[in-house]
């Protein structure tokens, strides 16, 4: 960092809160697209389930968006706070994947939305467990443990549905190949990033794929899925939701998520 | 339960000796009788959530750690402490909330454990290094073996990896057929 020029400072939390807000907001997505399941579980367990894996992904996108908030104060002298960033940022301002802000469709397509996210997300806790910003590490290491069991349960269920009657085969099969394209962007690389791995505070994503795609891969065989092969990947190349860039189903979600705040500013319980 | 009596008794301690050890005592003791909302038969004290209490310079500090990042009792649990402080004599508290170390089942308490058992909650086994372990485990997992509370069969089967909170696992005795939940190795 010898005479460096001011700016660099910034752009370092800059780059921060940009990654902090990836991290979060992917986890904020999910955890409402899987609370859309209250009540709608295939079964009571499921239901449980569900939204309990919701719940961990929501108190992981708590702790990243309060960060996020306190390298924004520091960065400009204002940051915001978790709520804020939930609730009063419109879509294009968001972060997450797009991968997870797909609508639920069926529980198979729930399920391997899940599948994909869960088996990146355990990977990139693990990288970031080794963070050198110590409140990242501190996040990841908290969080690793919970999604170690959001693996186990999505396994079980791509095993058992895959390997199960016709219909669940088939619907497996649709889902596995629809979601697929989305998958690119989960680990890919931009400048932001790049600049984070640089000084040892971002996971290097392109580097969890290869892991990502052999565990997929075990997994889908037990299951007598068929890999996808397709190579176009939706989002990849810096025009994705890591990037601001998002489906048309955000929007929708989000008009839900922040309805009470948009309407009653302020409001607390 | 500690009588009106004895919290007056408390009260004047705390202003009257300002003796840090015996605040720090005291405080502890009225965290070991704060419940676990979820888990109401055993404290946070033996939940392992409290990391730490010192008293410095006329201020309490109190460091929690939370369970699960998305535990919705966390708020909860943080008034919990400042009333039953408070109620101890002890206002003036700052509570921190510390995330590492991470919470693991491992702090659980051995008089925790066996509470848990009698009120039907199959204790957690150890959880030595469980994420570290290369690769997510066999495909068709054989789960290690959970007595049942009730029967202390241990021919009992895993029904979902989350049950009534997310700490804790549901599972079923194929012996006297009743379901119960697993403290999940966390």
């Amino acid at each position: 960092m010898a005479d460096a020029v001011p700016p660099v400072a910034m752009t370092g939390d800059d780059a921060l809160l940009d990654y902090l807000l990836r991290l979060g907001d992917s986890d904020v997505v999910l955890a409402q697209r899987l609370g859309e399941w209250v009540g709608h579980g295939p079964v009571l367990e499921e239901d449980i389930a569900l939204t309990n894996v919701g719940l961990d992904l929501l108190g992981q996108g708590r702790m990243w968006l309060t960060y996020a908030g306190e390298v924004e104060a520091r960065s400009c002298g204002r940051g915001r706070s978790e709520d804020q960033l939930a609730f009063l940022r419109d879509g294009g301002a968001y972060r997450n994947l797009q991968l997870v802000e797909l609508p639920n469709g069926d529980f198979a397509a729930t399920m391997v939305r899940q599948f994909y996210f869960d088996h990146m997300h355990l990977s990139l806790l693990r990288a970031l467990t080794g963070s050198a910003d110590a409140r990242v590490a501190e996040i990841a290491a908290k969080a690793v443990k919970e999604v170690a069991y959001h693996v186990e349960r999505s396994d079980d269920w791509v095993i058992r549905l895959g390997d199960g009657t016709s219909e669940s085969h088939m619907r497996m099969q649709q889902a596995v190949d629809r979601l697929w394209p989305y998958t690119g962007e989960m680990f890919a690389v931009d400048a932001i990033e790049s600049a984070l791995i640089e000084t040892g505070i971002a996971a290097d994503a392109s580097a969890l794929r290869e892991p990502w795609l052999a565990a997929i891969d075990a997994v889908l065989a037990e299951a007598t899925l068929t890999p996808p092969t397709g190579e176009w990947m939706q989002g990849a190349h810096g025009r994705g939701g890591k990037q601001g860039i998002h489906t048309e189903h955000l929007g929708h979600l989000l008009a839900e998520l922040q309805f009470l705040q948009r309407a009653y500013p302020g409001a607390q319980w | 339960m500690v009588s009106t009596d004895q919290h007056a008794e408390q009260r004047a301690l705390v202003d009257a000796t300002y003796d840090e050890r015996a605040i720090v005592a005291l405080a502890w003791e009225a965290l070991g009788t704060v419940p676990d909302p979820e888990v109401p038969v055993i404290s946070i004290v033996e939940l392992g959530i409290v990391r730490g209490v010192a008293f410095d310079g006329g201020r309490l500090r109190v460091e929690v750690t939370p369970t699960y990042s998305g535990c919705p009792a966390t708020e909860l649990i943080e008034t919990m402490i400042r009333e039953r402080l408070a109620a101890s004599g002890l206002r003036d508290v700052d509570l921190v909330r510390r995330l590492s170390p991470s919470w693991t089942t491992d702090w659980l308490a051995p008089e925790g454990k066996a509470k848990l058992v009698a009120f039907g909650i199959a204790p957690p086994h150890r959880v030595e290094n469980r994420i570290d372990v290369a690769g997510i485990g066999p495909l068709r997992r054989t789960d290690a073996v959970v007595p049942c509370p009730r029967c202390a069969s241990p021919r009992t089967r895993l029904l979902s990896q989350f049950g009534s909170t997310a700490c804790k696992a549901q599972y079923r005795c194929e012996d006297c057929r009743e379901p119960f939940d697993y403290f999940k190795p966390h």
